[in-house]
């Protein structure tokens, strides 16, 4: 259970507080409501490549970094589609600085070209590191665009191509800051052995005079359903044939989101899952095998994505993989195989709150989908789950119309 | 009201007090070495079997890692599924892992599980089969992996950087080739398992809410069978330092070139080394680090660079490591060398360490949070025979060092001529 306090600032900046007594780190957690969802088709990669401005100093402070590492403190951020968020971890005794850093920059930003023009360079290498210069490393830069006809999803949150952020432009910059980055659209989470009290005062102290923003109206375009079956073949100088089959799946806070989860873990997770048993382990067809959803907010991903083993046809190896979909939608799985999957969910929840980062990170999150309370109720959530619900779920997704399927073969 | 001054940083203050949760140190009743932290609010266990039988004890490449990897893999009395699925029946989590010294066997699960999960890992420990099938499963996807690996710069990198920085065939540095893996025996890997994967040659450390149930429980899996007394500690084979090289493994079409540049290092046991620490963590240790500002925040030349030391058993070693674009490669070293040497010729300006002072104590005390971190704490002094003391002289360190001492490390250990230079991609 994780208990916490919440409150909202005039400027509509909404405030969690979670105490835990037990550690002398504070973690500050700051989420944005932007992603590259809610990028321009023409502009791709722009709300990661905010993101890195974001450490390039704030009007009144030229540096983030340095003030914080002086206080003994460390802070990184992400983005994905859905969201952007800024943590920081420091000693307790420091949690001001937290306050005075990211209250500055969510004021404004220094907007210096040299900022701009470097962190492009950086994000350009960070382009090439993660999905030019890797061994499959272009695989989603391929495989959503198949998958995602209208609906933003289409592009990876790096960007469709390295031109988009190369041509990102100072007054982009500024407009995406203005749009983007105001009280009302972000969700701010303390967790440590701290005082609501004391957190309501550092909040007034310093974000109460940010001016909150114009609300910002999502409207993104919906993707149809899918109809006909969609393949791609590419060949890329790889030492393995890969395999990856996309099927649409519901959103995050669809009812139906924890069956498929757990769908996607009783053919995945761990080595006792049917995928690895029967297709690693009993037919050797793949060196390695995977499930997983996508987890995005909108309407997300369901992927199974192998490693053919040298020597194995793509035919015979997609045949195995929907073999065994078959057999998970004909049979409902027995009660042991839920079971397993269930307890996974259970103890991961406990190690995972383990962390006061992560119980900030998750309070932010499901505050942003709803209520931030729905932690509390995520485990119980997957208990629900019964064995008909994933065997419904698996007939009503794991079909072939409703699938992107990417052959991913060795040029060699 | 009084105007907010947000050129102003808070007041703050230095870390001063770390605490550290108690270890106890004890054995099973047999004898075997058990410590264990108590603390968190969770009822979860983590449970580490630890073997003295990583790298640094194997005749051939790849021997220690594949008999960690293979273990799990079947025993005299159950198959592999049978294994992975009663611990995985129980939400329990149960990993391998090999490293440079140590072979280590993680459980993670609710303590309310522990009883169904630990009778699978005692099997694991004490009765694995190493059957012909699942090793030539194993070697199969092992060689895929591998070829994979094989096409990454920051792959080939580092496996030429410990291949030229320590002598040839010492363990820590066996430069692996497909052929390795294609001539891997069974034999060997039953041998390797007699030799070291014995019960007197491990040590548990449990963290968590490790009660007197859980300690009974453990102690009548693993401390009723009998066990020789402890062997003594195999032979060491200390590395010298080598004169700096050269390498560079070219790779048509890379748009990143992967940099390491290096040497042996003094390991925890030695005197500098908590110099040496402060020093790295200027050089390359922390994002504001001064090759991040230089070659991340000023030129754009990478996604990231950092440096590190490695404290091993028998040694130690020093690296940077980094993927550039290719086009900047050359440039990148030159930086790279830049760097180095103003930490030979210039004394660290004294806002500068302070900074790193108060950094390093800040990541120190959220390094002691909780009892898994310091669980972790804890066994990386304890392997080198070391206590908790080693933290307390290296916090003390840390606030009495001087730019001086620091400049005298520098330049007796960032010789350009010491340094081995590898590069992976295309100059």
């Amino acid at each position: 259970m994780i208990n916490f306090e919440k409150f909202t600032l005039e400027n509509g900046l909404t405030v969690i507080v979670h105490k835990d007594e037990s550690t002398p780190i504070v973690a500050f957690n700051l989420l944005y409501d932007v992603g590259a969802r809610d990028e321009d088709e023409s502009q791709t990669g722009f709300a990661h490549l905010f993101e890195h401005l974001m450490f390039g100093g704030s009007v009144n402070i030229p540096n983030f970094d340095e003030p914080l590492q002086k206080v003994g403190g460390t802070n990184n951020a992400f983005t994905s589609n859905d969201i952007t968020n800024y943590y920081i971890t420091l000693p307790k005794e420091n949690l001001e600085t937290a306050f005075w850093l990211d209250s500055d920059r969510m004021l404004s930003l220094a907007f210096t070209n040299k900022s701009l023009e470097v962190q492009r360079s950086v994000v350009i290498e960070e382009f090439k590191q993660n999905y030019l210069n890797q061994p499959y490393g272009d695989v989603w830069l391929l495989l959503r665009p198949l998958a995602y006809k209208n609906h933003p999803y289409k592009w990876a949150t790096i960007g469709k191509e390295v031109s988009h952020i190369e041509n990102a432009t100072m007054d982009d910059v500024k407009a995406f800051f203005h749009q983007h980055y105001t009280p009302n659209n972000a969700i701010l989470t303390v967790a440590g052995d701290i005082e609501t009290e004391e957190i309501k005062k550092l909040s007034e102290k310093w974000f109460k005079n940010i001016p909150s923003g114009k609300t910002f109206e999502r409207s993104l375009h919906k993707e149809p359903q899918q109809t006909e079956e969609r393949r791609l073949e590419v060949k890329r100088d790889v030492p393995a044939n890969a395999i990856y089959k996309a099927y649409h799946m519901c959103s995050k806070t669809h009812i139906d989101y924890h069956t498929t989860d757990l769908l996607s873990d009783v053919l995945s997770l761990g080595k006792s899952s049917r995928l690895y048993t029967s297709l690693v382990k009993e037919q050797k067809l793949f060196s390695e095998i995977n499930a997983f959803i996508s987890g995005s907010h909108d309407e997300g991903l369901f992927t199974i994505t192998g490693k053919l083993l040298d020597g194995v046809s793509f035919g015979i190896a997609e045949e195995a993989i929907l073999q065994e979909i078959q057999l998970i939608k004909k049979e409902i799985i027995g009660e042991d195989e839920l079971t397993k999957v269930k307890n996974k969910i259970e103890s991961t929840a406990q190690f995972s709150e383990t962390s006061v980062l992560n119980k900030a990170m998750n309070l932010s999150f499901a505050e942003l989908l709803g209520d931030a309370n729905d932690v509390n109720l995520e485990v119980s959530n997957y208990q629900r789950v019964n064995a008909k619900g994933i065997n419904r779920i698996a007939n009503k997704i794991l079909n072939e119309t409703n699938c992107s399927t990417l052959i991913y073969a060795k040029s060699k | 009201m009084i105007m907010l001054d947000r050129k102003k940083a808070p007041k703050f203050k230095q870390v001063d007090n770390i605490h550290f949760l108690d270890v106890v140190k004890t054995t099973l009743d047999n004898g075997i070495e058990f410590n264990y932290i108590n603390g968190g609010s969770q009822d979860i266990v983590k449970i580490d079997f630890i073997f003295d039988a990583g790298n640094l004890y194997q005749k051939k490449p790849l021997i220690a890692s594949s008999t960690n990897q293979l273990i799990k893999e079947g025993t005299e009395n159950y198959t592999a599924l049978e294994i992975s699925e009663g611990i995985d029946l129980y939400g329990a989590f149960f990993e391998v892992e090999n490293s440079y010294d140590t072979a280590t066997l993680t459980l993670y699960t609710l303590t309310k599980h522990l009883t169904n999960v630990l009778p699978f890992v005692k099997e694991v420990i004490l009765r694995p089969s190493f059957s012909e099938t699942e090793f030539e499963i194993y070697k199969n996807n092992a060689i895929e992996r591998f070829k994979i690996n094989l096409e990454k710069v920051s792959f080939i990198a580092r496996k030429n950087f410990m291949s030229a920085i320590f002598e040839e065939n010492h363990p820590y540095g066996s430069n692996v080739e497909i052929k390795d893996y294609e001539n891997l025996q069974i034999t060997d890997i039953k041998n390797f398992y007699k030799e070291n994967y014995n019960l007197n040659n491990c040590r548990i450390l449990a963290s968590g809410k490790v009660d007197k149930t859980v300690i009974s429980i453990l102690n009548n899996a693993f401390g009723e069978k009998k066990i020789s007394p402890k062997q003594p500690n195999k032979e060491s084979t200390t590395s010298k330092l080598k004169e700096g090289s050269f390498h560079y493994t070219n790779k048509e079409n890379a748009l990143q070139s992967a940099i390491r540049i290096g040497r042996i290092f003094p390991n925890k046991l030695h005197k500098d080394y908590y110099g040496l620490q402060i020093l790295n963590t200027v050089l390359g240790g922390y994002f504001g680090s001064r090759l991040m500002s230089n070659i991340r925040e000023d030129k754009g030349y990478t996604y990231g660079i950092g440096s590190g030391i490695m404290s091993l058993k028998n040694a130690g070693y020093f690296f940077i490591s980094t993927e550039v674009g290719s086009h900047v490669t050359k440039n990148a070293l030159t930086e790279i060398y830049k760097e180095i040497e103003i930490l030979r010729t210039e004394e660290i300006p004294t806002e500068e360490l302070d900074l790193v002072k108060n950094y390093l104590l800040g990541q120190l005390l959220k390094s002691c949070d909780g009892p898994f971190s310091m669980g972790a704490m804890f066994e990386n002094t304890h392997e080198y025979g070391l206590d908790y003391s080693f933290y307390n002289n290296y916090i003390k360190t840390i606030k009495e060092i001087t730019p001086k001492t620091l400049l005298v490390l520098g330049v007796k250990y960032f010789n350009k001529s010491d340094l081995t230079e590898i590069v992976a991609g295309k100059i």
